[in-house]
């Protein structure tokens, strides 16, 4: 049997594994964008994570009577020139007396829990009606994607206010709500690239194989469907965070004294005039976040589809 | 890697196809693409099934291993294997059977490779799927197998993915994952067409050699003469969703019988015969939705005309012994004195001047 000659082999050091996940990883660093994405993340997570570190006070502490602070006081920078003698809150003190940049802190962990949770329910009921609209087909697939297309048929943040409706106001549920908006958006995504991968010759020589229809669909299909899902995921967050500080703002999510974002807006929306700091903080938070996760969602779905990163890098 | 030897069965068919019906319902109509076709192959030989494309010879492949999904449906028919009627197998035992003891190869072999895992890990999951193997026992038989199919180096190339082979690795791979298990039956869907000469001709050796040391027949489908002439035992020609000969390989390219089979042999080009044009089948394939009464073959067909018969645009032969162990289907080698007298001589002789 070995005596049938092969064709010159492949040098050695190509054959080391260049998994997709490699070739990805590569090709996004070399995007400006999606590096600065991907800094500000980085920040960001670290932010999170390191929260008690961080932040020079408890997010719910109400400092009156503990330092000479006065209600939506001005921020105070020592480096800016304020009095070495004064207290120092970079981004002032908000109308309950606390530190606004220790909530502010404290509300990257809520945003990015927010945002990883609600997405990753989504995806998970998403991609798993989708992968068994697209691979069932008829109708099955036909019920599943009615269904979608009705929820999908309200405007989402409506649906996510009706829903809480329901449910009742509180972060959880708003968590909740988001998940429930966001889930056609995956099914749409998952049923398409799994109606064209099934379709592939890879998936008949599976079959042939012996495969049951759940290992095809499950453990063959779907890591082939991964790309647009990943990107699809990552744009995701950006706009659950955004909803999330959305409904905060209007009240029915997050409540107070949660330090979350868009609580903190909502509270002191009327004091624009009299103390932007306590709104611009939290705004700008918003913003940074929200733009981390689109600049990294674009960089990855140009590192992930060739085409776009042909057109998009000319040698 | 140790070859078990299958003990030959002397001629017995470890496959009997019996008028196996496959229909596309397609908004046009039903395509006929399998119409009822018949053949077997015998233990440990090589059958070659050879016929334009589009005449339903891959259909009968997936048909027999029945991966026909809508809108096809097997309409008719029996798949024997073993003594047992596959058609008529729930589709539990059916998952069980691919793979295992019967398998199969494709035409592209670097498509029919899953691109976001490993060759490595492609040939353990066939373990996966049929035995509850041990992870690192697989590996090392998978690397064996790939050993056995001539990859150099399989240590290493297991960790590969299916885009840094090329075609002639690729289509080792899927052999080794087809014969992982080692089956009774291996169906190759044209198998070389893919790939180029060179790498044809060791792909076909791997083949024959796989073959010949384990013992699995092997169905090889192809629309090349030259590759049945070199590998194949017997053959069947397919013409339009049916068999129109079946015989052993030698006497196919000695004394074909049907007109097409003939057509076909003619057609290939001969090294060093200067020729202004290759002789070729006048016409197409008929459309397999409105397929033309009688033979379907009589549209394209000299010997029809030369011997006027007309009993072939109206009455379909039937595939019948015309010689011992030579079957073709074909109005020249049947008895039609049941149907219609044949034209005589002179008449056909007037008809042909009436054209133009």
């Amino acid at each position: 049997m070995t005596s049938i000659p092969e064709a010159a082999a492949l040098p050695a050091a190509s054959l080391r594994s260049n998994s997709l996940l490699r070739l990805t990883l590569r090709r996004l660093t070399r995007q400006r964008n999606a590096r600065v994405g991907l800094t500000i993340l980085i920040s960001l997570i670290l932010v999170a994570a390191f929260a008690p570190l961080i932040a020079p006070y408890e997010p719910n502490r109400d400092l009156i009577g503990i330092e000479p602070v006065t209600q939506r006081q001005k921020p105070c920078i020592h480096l800016l020139g304020c009095p070495a003698d004064q207290p120092q809150h970079i981004m002032g003190i908000d109308a309950n007396y606390r530190d606004v940049f220790s909530r502010v802190v404290y509300g990257t962990r809520v945003s990015l829990m927010v945002g990883f949770t609600t997405i990753g329910m989504a995806i998970l009921v998403g991609t798993l009606l989708g992968a068994v609209a697209g691979y069932a087909g008829g109708w099955a697939d036909n019920v599943i994607m009615r269904f979608m297309d009705v929820l999908l048929a309200f405007p989402g943040f409506l649906l996510a206010i009706a829903i809480i409706t329901v449910l009742g106001r509180g972060l959880q549920n708003a968590l909740y709500a988001i998940a429930i908006v966001n889930i056609p958006h995956f099914a749409r995504v998952v049923r398409a690239s799994v109606l064209s991968i099934k379709e592939q010759e890879f998936v008949a020589a599976t079959r042939a194989l012996g495969a049951s229809d759940t290992r095809i669909l499950f453990l063959r299909i779907l890591p082939n469907a991964l790309p647009p899902l990943i990107v699809q995921g990552t744009l995701g967050i950006a706009g659950a965070i955004l909803e999330a500080a959305a409904l905060s703002f209007l009240g029915i999510g997050a409540q107070p004294p949660t330090p979350e974002w868009g609580t903190m807006l909502g509270t002191e929306r009327n004091q624009v005039f009299t103390a932007p700091h306590l709104v611009f903080f939290p705004g700008i938070a918003i913003m940074i976040t929200v733009l981390a996760f689109n600049l990294l969602g674009d960089g990855l779905r140009d590192a992930m589809d060739p085409r776009l990163a042909q057109v998009s890098k000319p040698r | 890697m140790a070859i078990r030897k299958r003990k030959p069965n002397g001629s017995a068919p470890i496959l009997e196809v019996r008028n196996l019906t496959t229909y596309f319902y397609t908004e046009d109509g039903v395509v006929k693409a399998v119409d009822g076709v018949d053949f077997f192959v015998r233990h440990g030989e090589v059958l070659g099934l050879v016929g334009e494309s589009g005449c339903g010879k891959s259909i009968t492949s997936l048909s027999i291993l029945r991966l026909i999904d809508r809108p096809g449906e097997i309409v008719a028919g029996e798949v024997v294997f073993e003594g047992d009627d596959l058609l008529k197998k729930p589709m539990a035992d059916m998952v069980d059977i691919r793979g295992d003891r019967i398998s199969m190869i494709f035409q592209q072999p670097k498509s029919s490779l899953n691109p976001v895992f490993t060759i490595g890990d492609q040939i353990v999951e066939v373990f996966e799927i049929h035995e509850q193997a041990d992870k690192e026992a697989a590996w090392e038989k998978a690397v064996g197998l790939l050993r056995l199919v001539g990859i150099a180096d399989p240590e290493s190339k297991a960790h590969t993915y299916p885009h840094q082979l090329s075609g002639g690795q690729a289509q080792r791979v899927m052999i080794a994952m087809a014969m992982a298990l080692q089956p009774e039956l291996l169906i190759a869907d044209e198998p070389t067409t893919a790939l180029d000469v060179t790498i044809q001709a060791q792909i076909l050796d791997l083949i024959r050699e796989l073959n010949e040391a384990t013992g699995t027949a092997v169905i090889l489908i192809t629309h090349d003469l030259g590759l049945i002439a070199e590998m194949a035992d017997r053959v069947a020609v397919m013409y339009a969703g049916r068999i129109v000969e079946e015989v052993e390989v030698e006497t196919l390219f000695k004394q074909a019988l049907h007109p097409y089979t003939q057509g076909l042999i003619d057609s290939i080009p001969v090294l060093g015969a200067v020729k202004e044009r290759l002789n070729t089948i006048p016409g197409g394939v008929p459309n397999l939705i409105d397929l033309p009464p009688g033979c379907r073959f009589a549209p394209r067909c000299r010997a029809r005309e030369e011997y006027g018969l007309s009993i072939c645009t109206e009455v379909e032969p039937s595939l019948a012994e015309a010689k011992p162990g030579h079957k073709v289907r074909c109005w020249l080698y049947e008895d039609h004195s049941g149907h219609d007298a044949p034209l005589k001589p002179r008449e056909a002789k007037a008809r042909k001047k009436d054209r133009p």
